[in-house]
């Protein structure tokens, strides 16, 4: 990354930009402003729908007040003050300078803010939303509080070029060819939500690659998995479990959300059905791939998984049968090896189940072939396992719904 | 892996496949159950998990970790025996001694759940367990008499 420094840091000088503001202060509102409840409500929504909390509040710090290290490959950014404090905060800042950081990355006295503030996404942003957001902004505590200097060798005159070269400030333009919530989706992800952020890789100079969009990214030492038809998922999202996992952090035969992620999905417990089916909406559209190919994925995973509830079976039987069963009929008190075994076979697990639970036992007083019952050493769980390994043994197609057959058979023999 | 049994949870380090017999008896020192065909056929080695009457030298320690495991030592001491033991002490259940620990454990299953389980039901339920000596009739008289002791009658 060094060379990235060096090159900024060079274009900075032969391009004659200097370390002086780059655009006007923008001097404080002689009055403070009111705001509607409604509107701070609305901002209260969007903060947590842009995580501002990640990176403006300390690990055991006073909410927004700053000073979170950002760890970037040019140096360590700590997160600002952005509570209304006057000195410290962002309580000088009137309206119009909170939309020109959002929108076009500089701060109130001009200078330009480093894009570790992901003003990339944030110049998408609507008037209306950055205005609720300001509101929610400063309506909390004011905390006085220092902002900690930044620790990264790169002049901030040099974050003019890089954003002449890679910054395009904008409103989020709707597509007309596609739906509103399809749109409303986009403008979030894209803007507030700023999922590319993490979610999309970055050049050497630390802009993201445009036309790799949420291709997959780095953060603190984490992947952020792609959210595109690269999407690694082994079972493919659909929007309902998309949904389901930014709100909950956790979604049938998906992984629970995990490092960095895990801090964005508990922010979004705060968020309305309405923009999460949105943002759901407008990923799972990325995923470019035919319903066909996704479907053939996420059955494959399936598969997988299902291998690995075998292998409880498979240690059910090496502790229960395998002492018997894979000696073979030749040896001393063996028994049948098992892939031969009728019961294997036939369409139900009824029969299977019905030998493991109760033995195979003789009229009583006679003689005959004999299996020990082991209906009280296996709970309906282990013996379910052991079906469906038994089973796979066969060669056949697994059994459909083992766990019901066992449960209906203990509760008419019991 | 932990093992409850007789009421107290038990740190065992062995392989999640070991009998449960060999555990008892050797790891935790519970000489009660015995091994005697070790294929689950001649019940000398049954105990109970939650109630219920296995063989332990066909279960794995895996499967009944978190279920309460007792054996013959759970139901009683030599100075003070318990309903079950009393009984089998009063009508000398016994005569080499092999079987009955696996025998009385069986018996618990079934009068737990059944504390009035006829004759007919006691030789239903001890089917599974082998006598070599031929005691059987004491046995059988001996959960009976359990039974009655159970419910409370001397």
């Amino acid at each position: 990354m060094i060379s990235g420094v060096a090159l900024l840091s060079a274009l900075a000088v032969v391009t004659g930009f200097s370390g002086c503001a780059a655009r006007d202060v923008i001097v404080p509102a002689a009055q403070p402003p009111s705001f509607a409840r409604e509107q701070v409500a609305k901002g209260a929504e969007l903060a947590h729908l842009g995580n501002c909390l990640g990176c403006h509040t300390a690990e055991g710090g006073k909410p927004y007040a700053g000073g979170t290290p950002i760890k970037t490959p040019f140096g360590t950014i700590y997160g600002t003050n952005i509570t209304p404090d006057a000195e410290t905060g962002i309580g000088r800042w009137p309206l119009e300078a909170f939309t020109r950081a959002m929108r076009e990355g500089i701060d109130r006295e001009g200078r330009h803010l480093y894009p570790a503030f992901p003003y990339d996404h944030f110049t998408k942003v609507t008037d209306d939303d950055i205005a609720a957001l300001y509101a929610f902004l400063m309506t909390r505590e004011a905390v006085r509080q220092e902002n900690r200097a930044n620790r990264v060798p790169i002049p901030r005159a040099a974050v003019g070029v890089w954003k002449a070269r890679y910054f395009t400030p904008g409103v989020y333009q709707p597509q007309t060819n596609r739906s509103a919530e399809w749109n409303r989706g986009a403008y979030l992800v894209q803007g507030l939500g700023h999922c590319g952020a993490c979610h999309t890789p970055r050049n050497k100079l630390g802009a993201e690659e445009k036309n790799a969009a949420l291709a997959g990214g780095e953060v603190e030492g984490w992947h952020a998995p792609a959210l595109n038809a690269k999407s690694p998922s082994p079972v493919p999202w659909t929007v309902d479990a998309l949904q389901t996992y930014l709100r909950h952090g956790i979604a049938d035969l998906h992984a629970q959300s995990a490092g960095p992620m895990q801090e964005v999905t508990h922010d979004l417990e705060q968020v309305s059905d309405e923009a999460l089916r949105a943002i759901a909406t407008y990923i799972v559209s990325l995923d470019t791939r035919t319903p066909d190919e996704r479907r053939r994925h996420g059955e494959q995973a399936l598969e997988r998984a299902r291998k690995v509830k075998l292998m409880q079976g498979n240690a059910v039987y090496d502790g229960a049968c395998a002492d018997c069963h894979n000696r073979g009929r030749g040896e001393e008190g063996g028994a049948l090896e098992l892939p031969l075994g009728t019961a294997l076979t036939v369409p139900t697990p009824r029969n299977l189940a019905y030998i493991i639970r109760n033995g195979i036992v003789p009229p009583e007083g006679e003689r005959g072939p004999w299996m020990p019952a082991f209906a009280g050493m296996l709970t309906e769980e282990q013996l379910t396992d052991l079906l469906n390994y038994l089973r796979a043994l066969s060669g056949e197609p697994a059994w459909p719904d083992v766990a019901r057959e066992v449960r209906n058979l203990s509760r008419g023999e019991q | 892996m932990k093992l409850d049994v007789n009421g107290r949870v038990h740190e065992v380090e062995a392989e999640p496949a070991t009998p449960l017999l060999y555990v008892l008896r050797e790891d935790l020192k519970l000489n009660g159950a015995k091994f005697g065909c070790g294929l689950g056929q001649c019940g000398a080695c049954t105990v109970l998990a939650d109630g219920e009457a296995i063989f332990s030298c066909l279960t794995p320690i895996s499967v009944v970790q978190g279920r309460r495991i007792t054996t013959v030592e759970g139901l009683g001491s030599a100075e003070k025996p318990g309903p079950l033991q009393r009984a089998f002490i009063e009508l000398q259940a016994a005569q080499c001694g092999y079987c009955i620990p696996g025998m009385m454990m069986r018996t618990q299953a079934l009068l737990e759940r059944q504390p009035g389980a006829s004759e007919a039901q006691i030789r239903d339920a001890l089917q599974p367990n082998l006598c070599r000596c031929g005691t059987h009739m004491r046995i059988v008289r001996a959960a009976l008499r359990a039974g009655e002791l159970m419910r409370g009658k001397s």
